[in-house]
């Protein structure tokens, strides 16, 4: 059976649909003929091992791969059935569509404030109410209000870690994106921290898609509702997380989730 | 591993061995001594600078401070009849300060851009060949850019502008050609240093390069461009050759671009050679020295305040 074909049937209504896709470091392929389709407003997982092409995948959906040179993509990638390599596609537009999350939390060193409203400034958007409003509600909605709300207009820089990493997704909220991707978003956390982000997912889930990128395996099962396994740039399984954890197909994905392997 | 145990500890005993010891003991002594020696002369000069440059101040004929910082009335070799020699530096002084500053105003902006191409737009290009031409650039001897300037901007000045050509615009162009290079190597590795996911953090959020560059980059660096800026301004005040060739030598306060006059570092360098150790003349430009000396060690305070700075951000990344 092929791997990623049943995926693609179960799946109505996706936001994104990926077909064939191939992506080449020069010479070196890193993605080979992946094809998924991402559920709308649920949470997907990715995992595998490390280098498995799992960060790799998700940079490919807001095109940050772009920005590294010697990059090579074949196939195609469809948001809302248009495909985002298109000639018309506006890459700024696609990336406030598609929000990211990144391993290592990366704030400005701005303000709490300048940091949750820096995509809207970069917009244009100027509506001092508008700005007030937004980072209220987007550091609200990632559960850092209640400890910033005095502080907004310090430096982000006096944060502790999760604090930075909830501002991080705080910011990515604020776009209002349809897509948050989140590469790893806990793997520089303490568990405190994690679980708090771990909830946070939960929260936002069924209002935007998210993509996250995990190595723990307990996370993917505890936040995600599709997880696909990707090993050595191929997608090996990809279905519901529940019955991924409890009834995988593929060998190699019951080796990796039961810990024998990665 | 079992058999590495005996033979690793030998290895370990033999490394406390005793010539192992010693070049450890002589190396340490060595590179002290060479520490201390350096710590030494920058003392024993700064002492020189500071007796002889104080010299001036005392003795039968004092020169007064104020008048030696406030006044332009600069005529070293005057005679007792005429009122005797005087040494108001003021004109010199408010030179070098004009000159520096208007180097700095046209250098720093061009040097900001140059930075911001090689590190941000055109990385492979600044590698391969801007790096090494900025590089070029800092090697090649002031008095090649004092040469150039007085036989190319000098007549072009006179041609465009009328006046001499020498001139306060023509000592600041020269200037801001020979800080480029150090403003932008400075800015340039300031931009380099910032960590990507500053730039791909702003990327994700929509925003276009030009905005990811003047709303995030460029103000994460300015501790560190200004660093770069205050040296270039520390080497364009204490320039005195190439700035000598091209700005007029004349003793008048800056009051045009287009006029000649004089700065401290060329004043010394013109009359170092024309007076008697010992004289008040002399003394008077050994207090220009000291002046000089007291001016760049407040642009190194600045710098050192600009520093502290930058690592207390640095280290949130």
């Amino acid at each position: 059976m092929n791997p990623s074909s049943s995926p693609i049937a179960t799946i109505t209504d996706p936001i994104v649909e990926v077909r064939d896709l191939n992506l080449y470091y020069g010479t070196s392929q890193a993605l080979r003929g992946i094809s998924l389709d991402i559920p709308r407003k649920k949470v997907t997982a990715l995992i595998g091992p490390s280098g498995c092409g799992k960060s790799t995948f998700i940079r490919c959906l807001n095109r940050m791969n772009d920005l590294i040179d010697h990059v090579r993509l074949e196939g195609e990638i469809k948001l809302d059935g248009q495909n985002i390599h298109d000639g018309s596609v506006d890459v700024i537009a696609l990336r406030r569509r598609v929000g990211m999350v990144f391993q290592k939390w990366n704030p400005f060193p701005k303000s709490i404030y300048e940091n949750v409203i820096y995509g809207l400034r970069v917009a244009g958007v100027k509506e001092r109410t508008l700005l007030d409003e937004t980072v209220e509600k987007s550091l609200r909605r990632a559960a850092l209000w209640d400890e910033v709300k005095d502080r907004l207009h310090q430096s982000a820089m006096g944060m502790s870690g999760g604090q930075m990493q909830r501002l991080c997704i705080a910011r990515a909220i604020a776009v209002a994106p349809e897509i948050i991707l989140m590469d790893e978003p806990c793997s520089a956390l303490d568990p405190r921290s994690t679980s708090r982000i771990e909830e946070l997912i939960r929260e936002l889930q069924g209002e935007y898609t998210i993509i996250i990128v995990t190595h723990n395996m307990q996370q993917a099962a505890r936040v995600s509702d599709f997880t696909a396994y990707f090993y050595l740039g191929s997608l090996i399984e990809y279905g519901l997380t529940k019955r991924i954890f409890t009834t995988p197909r593929r060998k190699e994905t019951e080796d990796y989730i039961t810990g024998r392997f990665g | 591993m079992p058999d590495l145990t005996p033979s690793g500890q030998s290895i370990l005993r033999s490394a406390r061995g005793s010539s192992h010891f010693l070049r450890e003991t002589l190396g340490r002594y060595y590179a002290t001594l060479c520490g201390d020696l350096i710590i030494l002369l920058t003392v024993t000069m700064v002492a020189f600078i500071t007796v002889k440059g104080l010299a001036a101040f005392t003795g039968p004929h004092p020169l007064s401070p104020l008048k030696f910082l406030f006044s332009s009335h600069w005529q070293p070799d005057a005679d007792p009849g005429e009122g005797g020699p005087q040494f108001g530096t003021l004109a010199f002084i408010l030179g070098s300060v004009s000159v520096s500053g208007l180097a700095v105003l046209l250098a720093a902006p061009l040097a900001v851009a140059a930075s911001i191409l090689i590190s941000v737009i055109a990385p492979r290009a600044g590698e391969n060949f801007f790096r090494p031409v900025l590089e070029l650039f800092t090697g090649i001897p002031s008095v090649v850019y004092g040469w150039v300037g007085l036989s190319l901007l000098v007549p072009f000045i006179r041609n465009q502008f009328g006046g001499l050509g020498f001139s306060l615009l023509a000592g600041g162009l020269v200037l801001a050609l020979m800080i480029l290079p150090t403003i932008t190597t400075l800015a340039t590795d300031a931009l380099q240093n910032l960590p990507d996911s500053l730039l791909e953090g702003s990327y994700a959020l929509g925003a276009t390069r030009w905005q990811t560059i003047h709303r995030i980059l460029l103000p994460a660096a300015r501790p560190r461009i200004l660093i770069g800026v205050t040296l270039g301004m520390t080497r364009a005040f204490g320039e005195a050759l190439a700035v000598q060739m091209v700005i007029g030598n004349s003793v008048r306060l800056p009051d045009s671009l287009l006029n000649p006059m004089s700065t401290i570092t060329s004043v010394i360098t013109m009359d170092m050679g024309n007076t008697v150790k010992g004289s008040a003349w002399n003394n008077a430009l050994w207090s220009m020295s000291l002046l000089l000396l007291a001016i760049t060690f407040g642009f190194i305070v600045i710098i050192k305040r600009l520093g502290p700075q930058d690592t207390k951000n640095g280290n949130h990344f």
